[in-house]
C-alpha cells in the first residue's frame, strides 16, 4: 500500500475511530474527551482530505478495491474507493462542514444530556457520507447512502421524548426508503445487464448498450439507460428531497440545528446531485431521463421557495430554502451541465450551513425561541452573528461577487441554453429558476429583517412561557424546554446575547468561503479542466456548458455583465418588497393574507401532500393490513381452513360415534346386516 | 487430525446425551446444577460443531465427514450422515443457538428447569440430524424427532392458549410430513430399495411423478418455511411459546423447511420445480407483500416478529426459485441472517416482557428512558430486521434481488416492497416502544440490562454486524456445492 492509499484510508477511518470511541466508550471518557476525539477525527480527516485534495489537482487518480465483500457466481462486490477530481472536492467540502459543525456543537448542545451520543452520531455521519463519496462501485454507493439515512433518523429523532420529533424521523427513513426502493431497483437492473457495478466497468460497457431496450410493460420498449437512470434519480430524489419525496425534509427540521446544517442542508442531502454528477456518462445517454430530471428539479425549486414565504420557524425558512436550491441544483444536472450543479453544491454548502448555524446561534442568543415574529432588532446584541447571517443571506440570493452569484446564475444560464436546444421541459425550468431568484429574495430578506432588524418584540422578561405563544402553524417547539434547557440563560433575564466563540468560530470560517469561493472557483470548475475525467458531456447533443464557456470572460466580467441582466433586478426587487412589506409596512402582508386566504391556506398546509400520504399511503397500507389479516388470515385460512377441518373431522366422529353404543345387540345387528351383504354378494358373483 | 473423529455424530448425540444427562438431575432442587450442566453442556455441543467448519474443503461438492453404518439392514435403511456446503452452516447455527437458548433461560424459567433445558439440548441434536442425514429414513425419524421437543416447550412453559398453539402447531407440521413418508416409500420402490437421498437424486422420474412428488414435499417443508398459506400456525405458536422456544422456531426449525427444498425439490425433481416456478414465486411474493402489511398492524410484538420472520422467509423460497447462483446463496445467507436476526429481535422481546409481562406494544413506550443500552441494542437488530446495509440482513434480500431482477423485473419491484413495508413495521414499533417519554409506572420500573442479557445481545450484534461488512466466510463455503446443485437442477430428469 502506497502512503497515498493510507491517506484515503485515513479520511474515513478517523472520523469513525472518534465515533466509536465517543459512542462506546463516551459515558466512561465524559465529555471533554468525547468532544476531543471525535474533533481530532475529523480534523484528522479534513487535513488528509487536503492532501489527497492537492494530489489530485496534481495529476494522481485512483480506482481500486480495498476488500471484496461478497463473490457469487461470476459476480464480485467489493468496497472500493475512486478518488478522482469530483471525490477530492466533495471530500473537502464534507469534511470542512462536518469539523465546522462539530466546533460548533460544543457550545450548541453544551447542556444536553445527550452529549457524547451526538458526537458519535456526526463523526459516524462524516464517516457514512465520506465512504458514500468515494465508493468506486454501486454497492457501496448504496452502503452509504443507507448509512446516512440511519445517522439522519438518529439525529432527527435526538431528542426521542418528542413525539413531533420521532414521528419526524420514521417519516423521514420511510420516505427515504420509498427513493431507495427506485435506487435499489435501479442498481439491480445495472447489475443484472452489465454483470458488475463498478462504475468503470459500467462506464466502458455503455456504448455498448446505447440501443438495448427492455420490455418493463408489455408492448412497450423503453431504453434500458433511459430505465435505469430513471430508477437512480428516484433515490436521488429521496435523498436529496425533490417533489414529490420532499416532504420529510421541513419536518427533520426536529432535530438540534447542527445537523440541520451538516446533513440537511450541507451534505447529505446533496448525495443525490452527486450520485447523479458522478453517473454523468449514463445520464448523458437518455434525453428522456434529463427531461424529467429537469422538470422535477424544476418544480422543486419555484414550489417549495414560495412555501418558505410564510414560515414563521427561523429554522424552516431556511428548509425551505434549502429544497428550493437542491431543486436548482436538480436543474443544472437536467441541463447537462453537472459541474454547475456541483459547484452550486459546494457554494450551498458553505452559505446554507452558515445560514443554519446561524440560525441555531440566533436560537441560542434568543433562548430556544424560533418564531420570527417574536425576535426584531438583534443585530445590536448579536453583532458577528448577524453580520455573518447577512453575508450567508446575500449570497444566498445570488449578490454579485458573493459565491452564490457565480453558482446560480451558471445554472439559470444553463437552463436557458438547454430550452434553446429543445430538451423537453427545459422552457418551464427557465421560468421556474428565474421566478426563483425573485421568491428566494424574497423570503431570504424577510427572514433577515424580521431577524435582526426593526422592532425588538421579544419579551426580555417571560421567555419561560414563550411556548405558548403564537404558534398558529407549528408546534413542535412545544417540548424544546424540557428536553433541551439551558437553564443557565434563566439568570441572564432574557436580553439576548452574543453566543460564545466556538459558535461564532465557525460561522465566521464559514463566511469566508461563503463570500469568496465563487469568484475564484468559477473558472476551474467550469471552464477549466478541473473535472475533466470525472464528469462527462456529450458536447454535441448537450452544448449547454459549451455556450456557458463561450459566454464567459472571467468571473469580474460575469459579476459586471450581470448588472443589466434580469436575475439580479428581480433580486433587488426581492430584497426591497421584503422590506416594504416587513420593515415599513406591515399592515399590507396581513391584508394580502386577509385577502388570499385561501392561497395561504394551500401553502400552509404544504400543498396538501403529508396529508394525502397520511390518509392514503399509511392509511392504506394499514387497511390492507388489517383487512389481509383480520379476514383473510383469521376468517379463511384459519376460520375455515384450518379450524374448519377440525370442525369437520369433529361432526364426523360425533356420527360415528353414535355407532359405538356398547350395546350388543347394535352390534350383533350391525354384523346380521354385514353377513347378510357379504351372502348377497357372493351369491350374486357366484 | 480430527478426521479420525466422528464428528457428525458427536454434533446429534452430544447434546442429545448432555439432555438426558440434564433430565437426570431431577426436580427443581437441584435447578441450579441442571442450568450449569445444560450450559457446559450447549457449549461441549457447539465445540464439537466448530470442526465442521474450520476443517472444511471448500473444494469439492461431495459429502464430507461422512459416516455410514447398517442400520436396519432389511430395508436397507442406514445411519448415514454427511455434510456438504449448503447442510454444514445451518449445523453450527444449530449448535450455537442452543447456547443463547441456555442463557436466555437462566433466571426466567423456574419450574421444571431440568427438563426444559433438556428439552433444547435434544431438540439441538435431533435438528442437527436433519441438516446431517443422508438416508431418507433417518431424515424422517430426526425431521419428526425435532417436533416432540418443541411441542413440549410450547405446551407446558407456553402462554395461555399453549395447548390451541401446540396442537395446531404439531397437526400442520404431521399433516405435511405424512405425505414426505409416502413420497420416501414411493422413491424406495423406484429406485428397487434404497433410501439413500443422494440416489434419489439420480434417479431418473417422469413428469407426472415429479409433480406429485414435488407437491408431496411441498405440503410437509411449506408448512415449516412456512410459506403463505400455511403460515397461521407460526404467529400462534410464538405467541404462546416461551422466549426461547420462539428462539428455535425462528432461527432454526422454519430453516429445516428452507433446506428440504434444497435437499430434495430441487435435486429430485428439478423438472416439476421448473414447471412450478410460477406457483413457488407467486406463493413467495404474496409472503413478502402481504404478510408485510399484516405485520404492519400487529399489537402483539411477538406476533409482529413472526409475520416478519414469514415475510424474510419469503425471500428464501424466492431467491431459490430463481434457479441461479446469487439467488440460491443469497437465499442460503438470507436464512442464516435470519437466524441471528430473529433470534435478537425474540430475544429482546423476551428481555421486556420478563420486566413488564406483557407483549403489547401498546404497555410500553419511552423505554429508551430507562434502558438505554437495551435501546441501542434494539435499535441495531431493528435495522438489521429493516434490512439495513451494513447488517447482515442487507446481504440475503440484496442478492435475492439481484437474482429476480434478472429473471422478471416485477418480481424484483414486488419484492424490493420489503425495502419499504420492513422499515415500516420495525421502526413504528420501535417508535412505539422505545422512543417518547416513559409511558406509566412498570416502564419507570424498567432497569436495563443484565450482564447475562448483554452477553447474548452483544453476541448477536457483533455476529450481525460482522456478517453484514464481511459476508464472504460465509458465502465461501457454499460456492461449489450451490453450483453443482444448480448444475444437477438444469439438467432434466425426465427418462
Amino acid at each position: 500500500m502506497t502512503e497515498m492509499q493510507k491517506l484515503y484510508l485515513l479520511v474515513p477511518l478517523a472520523p469513525l475511530f472518534g465515533a466509536v470511541i465517543a459512542g462506546l466508550f463516551g459515558w466512561a471518557i465524559g465529555r471533554t474527551l468525547s468532544h476531543l476525539v471525535t474533533i481530532a477525527g475529523v480534523a484528522v480527516s479534513c487535513w488528509a482530505s487536503w492532501l489527497v485534495f492537492q494530489d489530485v489537482q496534481a495529476g494522481h487518480t485512483f480506482n481500486g478495491t480495498v476488500y471484496t465483500w461478497i463473490t457469487t457466481g461470476d459476480i464480485r462486490l467489493e468496497v472500493g474507493f475512486l478518488i478522482d477530481s469530483l471525490t477530492a472536492m466533495m471530500m473537502m467540502v464534507v469534511t470542512f462542514v462536518s469539523l465546522m459543525v462539530h466546533i460548533y456543537t460544543i457550545g450548541y448542545m453544551r447542556e444536553d444530556a445527550g452529549y457524547q451520543r451526538f458526537f458519535s452520531y456526526i463523526s459516524l455521519f462524516t464517516f457514512s457520507m465520506l465512504m458514500l463519496v468515494m465508493s468506486n462501485n454501486f454497492l457501496q454507493l448504496f452502503f452509504g447512502w443507507e448509512a446516512v439515512g440511519l445517522v439522519s433518523y438518529l439525529l432527527i429523532g435526538f431528542w426521542f421524548t418528542r413525539p413531533t420529533a420521532t414521528y419526524a424521523n420514521l417519516k423521514a427513513f420511510l420516505v427515504n426508503r420509498v427513493g431507495d426502493f427506485g435506487f435499489l431497483l435501479g442498481i439491480g437492473m445495472v447489475l443484472a445487464y452489465f454483470g458488475t457495478l463498478d462504475y468503470a466497468s459500467v462506464f466502458a460497457q455503455l456504448p455498448s448498450m446505447a440501443n438495448t431496450h427492455v420490455t418493463l410493460i408489455p408492448g412497450m420498449d423503453w431504453s434500458l439507460i433511459s430505465v435505469i437512470c430513471i430508477l437512480l434519480f428516484i433515490g436521488a430524489m429521496g435523498k436529496s428531497a425533490q417533489f414529490p419525496l420532499h416532504v420529510w425534509l421541513p419536518d427533520s427540521m426536529e432535530g438540534p440545528t447542527p445537523i440541520s446544517a451538516l446533513i440537511h442542508a450541507a451534505t447529505m442531502v446533496t448525495a443525490g446531485i452527486f450520485m447523479v454528477a458522478r453517473m454523468s456518462p449514463m445520464f448523458e445517454m437518455s434525453d428522456a431521463a434529463l427531461s424529467f430530471v429537469i422538470v422535477i428539479g424544476a418544480i422543486t425549486a419555484l414550489f417549495m421557495g414560495f412555501l418558505g414565504i410564510i414560515q414563521n420557524d427561523i429554522k424552516r425558512v431556511v428548509a425551505y430554502s434549502t429544497l428550493s436550491q437542491l431543486g436548482y441544483m436538480t436543474v443544472a444536472l437536467g441541463a447537462s451541465a453537472y459541474s454547475v450543479a456541483v459547484f452550486h453544491l459546494m457554494t450551498h454548502a458553505f452559505f446554507k450551513a452558515l445560514l443554519f448555524l446561524a440560525a441555531g446561534s440566533v436560537i441560542m442568543g434568543m433562548h430556544h425561541n424560533q418564531d420570527i415574529r417574536l425576535m426584531g432588532g438583534l443585530r445590536k446584541y448579536m453583532p458577528i452573528t448577524w453580520i455573518t447571517s447577512l453575508i450567508g443571506s446575500l449570497a444566498l440570493i445570488g449578490t454579485p461577487f458573493f459565491s452564490g452569484f457565480y453558482s446560480k446564475d451558471s445554472i439559470i444560464e444553463a437552463a436557458h441554453a438547454a430550452m434553446e436546444h429543445g430538451l423537453p421541459g427545459a422552457g418551464f425550468a427557465y421560468f421556474a429558476v428565474v421566478a426563483g431568484v425573485f421568491v428566494t429574495a424574497f423570503y431570504s430578506f424577510r427572514m433577515y429583517f424580521l431577524v435582526f432588524h426593526g422592532k425588538e418584540r421579544f419579551d426580555t422578561h417571560a421567555h419561560d412561557s414563550h411556548a405558548s405563544a403564537a404558534h398558529d402553524t407549528h408546534s413542535h417547539d412545544d417540548h424544546a424546554h424540557d428536553d433541551h434547557a439551558h437553564d443557565d440563560h434563566a439568570h441572564h433575564g432574557g436580553v439576548p446575547h452574543e453566543s460564545p466563540l466556538v459558535v461564532t468560530i465557525p460561522l465566521i470560517l464559514l463566511a469566508i468561503p461563503s463570500l469568496l469561493i465563487g469568484y475564484f472557483a468559477i473558472e476551474p470548475m467550469l471552464f477549466g479542466d478541473y473535472f475533466k475525467g470525472a464528469i462527462f458531456v456529450n458536447n454535441e447533443l448537450h452544448p449547454a456548458m459549451e455556450e456557458l464557456h463561450h459566454e464567459f470572460h472571467g468571473a469580474m466580467a460575469m459579476a459586471v455583465h450581470s448588472l443589466t441582466s434580469l436575475p439580479l433586478w428581480l433580486a433587488i426587487s426581492g430584497v426591497a418588497l421584503s422590506w416594504f412589506f416587513y420593515m415599513k409596512r406591515p399592515d399590507i402582508p396581513a391584508a394580502i393574507k386577509q385577502r388570499f386566504i385561501i392561497i395561504y391556506n394551500v401553502l400552509d398546509n404544504k400543498y396538501g401532500f403529508d396529508t394525502f400520504n397520511a390518509w392514503f399511503f399509511a392509511g392504506g397500507a394499514r387497511a390492507l393490513g388489517n383487512f389481509f389479516w383480520r379476514f383473510v388470515d383469521v376468517k379463511i385460512i384459519d376460520g375455515f381452513f384450518v379450524n374448519g377441518t377440525a370442525h369437520l373431522i369433529g361432526w364426523f366422529s360425533t356420527i360415528t360415534r353414535k355407532w359405538q353404543s356398547g350395546y350388543i345387540y347394535h352390534y350383533a345387528f350391525a354384523m346380521i346386516i354385514g353377513v347378510f351383504a357379504l351372502v348377497t354378494w357372493f351369491v350374486r358373483v357366484a | 487430525m480430527l478426521a479420525g473423529y466422528p464428528l457428525l455424530s458427536l454434533a446429534v448425540w452430544v447434546p442429545i446425551i448432555a439432555g438426558a444427562l440434564v433430565l437426570a438431575t431431577g426436580s427443581d432442587r437441584n435447578a441450579n446444577l441442571a442450568r450449569w450442566m445444560a450450559l457446559i453442556g450447549a457449549l461441549v455441543s457447539f465445540a464439537v460443531t466448530v470442526p465442521l467448519y474450520t476443517g472444511f474443503d471448500t473444494m469439492t461438492a461431495n459429502m464430507q465427514f461422512e459416516e455410514l453404518l447398517p442400520w436396519i439392514p432389511t430395508y436397507n435403511i442406514n445411519y448415514h450422515l454427511g455434510v456438504d456446503g449448503i447442510s454444514m452452516p445451518f449445523i453450527l447455527l444449530t449448535s450455537f443457538t442452543t447456547i443463547l437458548v441456555v442463557i436466555a433461560g437462566w433466571q426466567v424459567i423456574q419450574t421444571k428447569v431440568s427438563q426444559y433445558m433438556a428439552a433444547f439440548l435434544m431438540m439441538s441434536g435431533a435438528i442437527i440430524g436433519v441438516f446431517a442425514a443422508l438416508d431418507a429414513m433417518l431424515f424422517y425419524v430426526f425431521f419428526e424427532a425435532m417436533l416432540i421437543p418443541l411441542f413440549l416447550v410450547i405446551g407446558i412453559w407456553g402462554g395461555p392458549r399453549r395447548v390451541y398453539a401446540a396442537v395446531k402447531f404439531f397437526l400442520y407440521t404431521l399433516l405435511g410430513s405424512l405425505l414426505m413418508l409416502v413420497a420416501f416409500l414411493y422413491l424406495y420402490f423406484q429406485s428397487g430399495g434404497s433410501f439413500e437421498i443422494l440416489d434419489y437424486q439420480r434417479l431418473p422420474i417422469g413428469m407426472s411423478a415429479q409433480i406429485l412428488i414435488f407437491l408431496a414435499f411441498f405440503l410437509s417443508f411449506a408448512v415449516k418455511v412456512p410459506m403463505w398459506p400455511v403460515h397461521t400456525w407460526l404467529p400462534d405458536a410464538h405467541v404462546e411459546a416461551p422466549t426461547g422456544g420462539s428462539v428455535v422456531l425462528a432461527a432454526i426449525t422454519l430453516k429445516v423447511g428452507a433446506y428440504g427444498f434444497l435437499r430434495f425439490n430441487l435435486p429430485i425433481a428439478p423438472d416439476a420445480s421448473h414447471y412450478l416456478t410460477g406457483f413457488m414465486v407467486t406463493l413467495s411474493l404474496i409472503a413478502v407483500v402481504y404478510i408485510g402489511l399484516v405485520a404492519l398492524v400487529q399489537a402483539d410484538m411477538k406476533k409482529l416478529i413472526a409475520y416478519s420472520s414469514i415475510s424474510h422467509m419469503g425471500f428464501v423460497t424466492l431467491g431459490l426459485f430463481m434457479f441461479n447462483s446469487i439467488g440460491t446463496e443469497g437465499a442460503l445467507v438470507q436464512m442464516i441472517s435470519h437466524g441471528f436476526i430473529s433470534a435478537a429481535m425474540f430475544l429482546s422481546v423476551g428481555v421486556m416482557y420478563d420486566r413488564v409481562h406483557s407483549r403489547q406494544i401498546a404497555d410500553y413506550g419511552g423505554v429508551a428512558n430507562k434502558m438505554p443500552i437495551f435501546a441501542a441494542f434494539l435499535m441495531l437488530f431493528s435495522m438489521a430486521n429493516a434490512g439495513l446495509p451494513g447488517t447482515s440482513g442487507f446481504i440475503g434480500e440484496f442478492m435475492v434481488i439481484m437474482s429476480a431482477i434478472k429473471v422478471n423485473f416485477w418480481f424484483a419491484f414486488l419484492a424490493s416492497t420489503t425495502l419499504i413495508f420492513g422499515a415500516a413495521y420495525t421502526l413504528w414499533m420501535y417508535k412505539r416502544v422505545i422512543f417518547g417519554a416513559v409511558a406509566n409506572h412498570h416502564v419507570a420500573e424498567m432497569k436495563d440490562v443484565s450482564a447475562r442479557e448483554f452477553s447474548f445481545l452483544a453476541v448477536l450484534a457483533v455476529l450481525v454486524l460482522s456478517m453484514g461488512l464481511y459476508p464472504k466466510p460465509y458465502t465461501e463455503v457454499m460456492h461449489t456445492s450451490v453450483n453443482n446443485l444448480l448444475a444437477h437442477v438444469a439438467i432434466s430428469k425426465l427418462p
